[in-house]
């Protein structure tokens, strides 16, 4: 396997009873980027996670971390990881501060570097002033940010941070963002699982949507939303009535034929640049009234709907990608 | 460092975790000081005067099997937080960490050793109170107190087991009670054996809290002692080696529900 890819997984697969939570599944995360793992409730995100960090055997497929094996080298492989989950799992009986310094020894740092590190961390994470308190005092956000802090206590070169903003309040989603994208800027490799897109679409390099255990779309946040059909123009017009006439003067700038969604005229274009005064000047010969001109470009929403619309369907034989892409 | 001053120093680390638990929640506190206190007032005024126990009193034959069936229960504390850690995800983090894969459990059943010792304490105060006297050489003494600790930390590598099984902290507590209470009460503890009805008296005798108590009252009182120390140690060793194993390999399976 290739060194580039902190984390790299190849047909990975995994069975609770008779329910398939992975079938298939192959990730490629290069060194120091953030793969977003997207995807629904159950659609095997935190069993990925898991497996990924040595928390659960795979039974097929194989996976590296920092090119060790998750199978293989385990042992190894923990004093590269950091794991921040959908709990916040920290001791509620124990302070800020000792919550650190216990996972500090856990990861057998040197003598003191456990108790520095904690204090390093707090102040990062605008803990200083809760540290000697114990967590269950604290506010929900506070409690994340202490998780986080948990998982960067070694400075671990890869990151998983499982739906690390579920439940947050938006201020502490963005303070959290902040601390991400730090991380980020240091060199850490991530692997982030959401189901938020605005997460996915902020945080990530890459995307992999996932649901009922297939990856089904995989690409950077721009290309999943080319895949969409790309840029498009949407005009309202003043009268319905002009809808054929508007339809052959928009024609020749429209990538592909102009359709009426919700009395929305809708069609996909070329390029942006200079398309709107276009599209006005060629409405105006033509005499025809505008309500309202805009350029769109698809929300990861709609990609999300769009693809696990798909995917969401009785029949899953054949992956069908027909329909209204 | 080695392997196994990692394993020693995670065992640590987790120990002093779930001792410092203790100040902090007060409310288990309770169940291993009130409730034994509370359990050798009961027994020694309310049913003392009813059980006949040739040769001692009461409150001399009551103490060691009391104290046996506290340490018995000891081990819930154990139960009662990996079930927790299981519910809260800390068992996943735990698991992600380069530390040794015994260490969540013997950390925890270390520190059971701290309060039981507490307990053990609490109780042979208040049984002193109560007129409760020892009846052998120091030593032996010191010996019984060792053997309870011993027998006590097995059942907390019981409980560990039943910690990472079950399916919340309630039913952790519940199922560890329903197991091993009735085994408690139908041995040596409370009564002379011989007082029970042919069947229960059979297996009383085989029972290992009969030789356990039988073996803390050579200890304590200088009853006859015959092969029940050795028999108690035998038992005690046994429980650990076979929980301790059930339980890491149950432990490295564990994910959070």
């Amino acid at each position: 396997m290739d060194a580039d890819f902190a984390i790299e997984a190849e047909g990975l697969r995994k069975s609770y009873k008779d329910v398939r939570a992975l079938d298939g599944v192959d990730l490629r995360v290069p060194a120091g980027t953030v793969l977003g793992l997207l995807g629904p409730n159950g659609a095997g995100k935190t069993t990925a996670v898991r497996i990924l960090t040595t928390l659960l055997p795979p039974d097929g497929g194989s996976a590296r971390v920092a090119g060790l094996d998750v199978a293989r080298q385990a042992p190894q492989l923990r004093r590269q990881i950091g794991l921040a989950g959908q709990y916040a799992a920290v001791d509620e009986n124990l302070t800020g501060a000792e919550n650190l310094e216990m996972v500090g020894r856990l990861y057998h740092l040197p003598k003191g570097e456990p108790r520095a590190r904690a204090a390093e961390l707090l102040e990062r994470f605008d803990l200083s002033d809760a540290a000697d308190r114990l967590v269950r005092t604290y506010s929900g956000g506070m409690r994340r940010r202490l998780d986080l802090a948990a998982a960067l206590v070694a400075r671990p070169p890869v990151l998983f941070l499982d739906e690390p903003t579920t439940g947050l309040d938006p201020r502490s989603r963005i303070a959290l963002w902040e601390t991400i994208e730090g991380r980020v800027a240091e060199g850490t490799t991530v692997l982030l699982t959401t189901q938020y897109l605005d997460e996915a679409d902020r945080l990530a390099d890459r995307i992999s949507v996932i649901d009922r255990g297939h990856v089904i779309a995989e690409g950077s946040s721009d290309e999943l939303k080319d895949q969409l059909g790309g840029e498009r123009l949407d005009v309202t017009l003043e009268d319905e009535a002009d809808t054929e006439a508007a339809i052959a003067a928009l024609e020749p700038i429209a990538a592909e034929h102009p359709t009426l969604v919700d009395g929305v005229l809708r069609m996909p274009i070329h390029q942006r640049k200079g398309t709107i005064a276009e599209a006005v000047r060629r409405l105006n010969d033509a005499g025809i009234g505008i309500d309202d001109v805009a350029m769109r470009r698809p929300s990861l929403d709609e990609v999300f709907l769009t693809l696990t619309g798909h995917a969401l369907e009785p029949e899953d034989e054949g992956d069908g990608e027909e329909g209204e892409r | 460092m080695s392997g196994f001053r990692y394993a020693v120093s995670d065992t640590l680390v987790l120990a002093k975790r779930s001792l410092l638990r203790i100040p902090r929640a007060p409310d288990l506190l309770l169940s291993f000081t009130v409730q034994p206190i509370m359990f050798v007032l009961l027994f020694a005024y309310v049913f003392g005067g009813a059980i006949s126990t040739p040769g001692y009193s009461y409150i001399d034959f009551l103490m060691p099997g009391i104290i046996v069936q506290t340490m018995s229960f000891g081990g819930f504390i154990t139960a009662l937080g990996l079930s927790e850690d299981l519910k809260k995800g800390l068992i996943d983090r735990f698991r992600s960490l380069p530390m040794s894969r015994g260490a969540v459990l013997a950390g925890r059943t270390l520190a059971d050793v701290g309060t039981n010792s507490i307990s053990i304490a609490v109780m042979l105060v208040v049984g002193t109170i109560a007129g409760f006297s020892f009846g052998a050489p120091f030593l032996h003494i010191v010996a019984g107190i060792l053997l309870l600790l011993l027998f006590g930390y097995a059942f907390s590598w019981v409980f560990a087991f039943v910690g990472l099984t079950s399916s919340s902290p309630e039913a952790a507590q519940s199922l560890g009670f329903i197991v091993i209470f009735p085994l408690t009460f139908v041995s040596s503890a409370f009564v002379p054996v011989e007082s029970m009805p042919a069947a229960l008296q059979a297996f009383a005798e085989v029972n290992p809290f009969t030789i356990v108590v039988d073996a803390m009252r050579s200890l304590f009182l200088g009853a006859p002692a015959g092969n029940n120390v050795w028999g108690a140690l035998a038992w005690s060793l046994g429980i650990i080696a076979v929980f301790a194993f059930l339980s890491v390999q149950r432990y490295k399976r564990a994910v959070t529900r």
